[in-house]
């Protein structure tokens, strides 16, 4: 491990690298608030509240926004926030990078991400290699059991943890693909198989990296979502989050095709820097 | 009770009736699923290990744990008796819980105990005890080489490994948490 100065430095080199990149592929940066009304209702995210607003989880929802205006290679880097969430591999505050295309799908996104990431890099060996592997798949070789069966069995994060995840991204880059309907998320589900959904997550040496969805364009389907993470929720005694109105009315006004993907930079510096905490690699 | 959220390393949970220590603690949460808090654990009675994972609704028991320093007084044929130097309550303490250390035992020498539901499940001596050697090879005269041993015994019996300058009705130095030679303290 590098001493402090020689991280940051590092840090800053790779920020500058992944900006590059996505100015080249002609994609704008954006800023959109930190504090909002409306997280995105999720159910196992919590937000940190701020004088009756909240601090974002994530800038997805006022992104979409900035998608169905028109801007259509769009990309943030910016702090987010998600309450209680400290350990080794998280913070309270880290810093995000999400982008979205519109025309994309999230196969082609996954493509443009392993190339970001092996350009960003200085072509580090990490990131020289990806494959695809379903997470039924990957279930049924490191778990032993079928991920719908898990799912449904509420053994599914635990067998992701324990199983799963330190088998993924051994050798190069593994987007782990198609998840279960029902953790669809923000993903529109398969239109050749409706049991998965349009969703990868992205892992290297067994670490989380990032998520991206085909994203879910349907607004009368996504507002079904919403109430439902909203009702379990308030089921498990969190509180819910209020309609996301900018948001249902850029749904309403048409969403075009578009994929998007959320990752974190602190994890990717990790990686980079050969972090065990986070910790060391944030100023 | 404990919350998971209070789990970390080298706390001391109750499982099934048998005291546990977390050795290795780590949050996880795993794209979009519930946080689960990782333990890998070692029994404080057997010493055997194992992996749990708690989610943050589990709620954990609090083993009845309390640290007592103990005075050794005797050995009544069956138990080795310590007292509590406050309250003169006497705790018959078994073979089997002592191990090895039972041979070191020193009248009036002050224990560690830690006492699970009131029994006691961990007991440390003094560091260095000293014991007079009953029973080994003549000494080689002025071998002073402190890396070859010889076997001998100590009062109760005990075998222990000493250097070959050790005779008979020397005082010896032993370590009890390794329950090995240490220094010579007087010679016969």
């Amino acid at each position: 491990m590098k001493e402090k100065r020689l991280l940051l430095a590092h840090r800053s080199e790779f920020f500058r690298a992944v900006r590059n990149f996505f100015y080249d592929a002609g994609f704008i940066e954006v800023e959109t608030p930190v504090k909002i009304h409306a997280p995105a209702p999720e159910e196992y995210i919590e937000s940190v509240r701020s004088e009756g607003d909240f601090l974002r989880t994530s800038p997805e929802l006022a992104m979409k926004v900035l998608l169905s205006e028109g801007c259509e290679r769009i990309f943030q880097i910016g702090s987010c926030f998600r309450a209680n969430e400290m350990g080794r591999k998280h913070l309270e505050e880290f810093t995000m990078l999400e982008f979205y295309a519109a025309g994309w799908n999230y196969r082609e996104l996954a493509e443009f991400t392993a190339a970001m990431l092996e350009s960003a890099s200085g072509n580090d060996p990490l990131f020289a290699d990806f494959e695809f592997v379903t997470v039924d798949e990957a279930y049924r070789r490191y778990a032993g059991v079928s991920a719908f069966d898990a799912d449904r069995d509420d053994t599914f994060d635990e067998l992701m943890v324990t199983k799963v995840e330190p088998e993924l991204g051994r050798d190069k880059l593994t987007f782990l693909t198609d998840y279960p309907a029902s953790r669809a998320s923000l993903a529109r589900l398969s239109a050749a198989n409706p049991a998965v959904a349009e969703r990868w997550e992205l892992y290297r040496n067994g670490l989380e990296l990032g998520n991206a969805f085909g994203e879910l364009t349907d607004p009368a389907e996504q507002r079904k979502r919403f109430a439902a993470a909203n009702a379990f929720r308030a089921a498990h005694g969190m509180h819910p989050y209020p309609e996301p109105t900018a948001f249902y009315r850029a749904l309403d006004r048409g969403l075009p095709q578009s994929s998007g993907c959320a990752i974190g930079m602190d994890r990717l510096l990790m990686l980079l820097c050969g972090a065990e905490d986070i910790r060391q690699v944030r100023a | 009770m404990y919350n998971a959220s209070d789990l970390k390393k080298g706390l001391k949970i109750e499982i099934d009736g048998a005291p546990w220590i977390i050795t290795e603690f780590e949050f996880c949460k795993p794209g979009k699923g519930t946080a689960l808090y990782r333990c890998k654990m070692k029994n404080m009675i057997t010493g055997a290990g194992m992996e749990k994972t708690y989610r943050p609704t589990d709620k954990i028991d609090k083993p009845d744990l309390e640290e007592r320093e103990m005075i050794y007084g005797y050995y009544d044929g069956h138990h080795y008796v310590f007292s509590d130097p406050n309250t003169y309550e006497e705790f018959p303490v078994s073979e089997e819980t002592l191990g090895d250390s039972r041979y070191f035992l020193i009248e009036e020498a002050t224990c560690n105990f830690v006492l699970f539901n009131g029994e006691p499940i961990e007991i440390t001596l003094p560091t260095f005890i000293e014991k007079e050697i009953t029973e080994t090879e003549p000494g080689a005269r002025g071998d002073t080489a402190t890396n070859v041993m010889k076997p001998a015994k100590i009062d109760n019996g005990f075998e222990i490994q000493v250097p070959l300058f050790i005779n008979q009705g020397d005082v010896i130095r032993i370590d009890t948490r390794t329950g090995t030679y240490a220094e010579r303290v007087s010679k016969a």
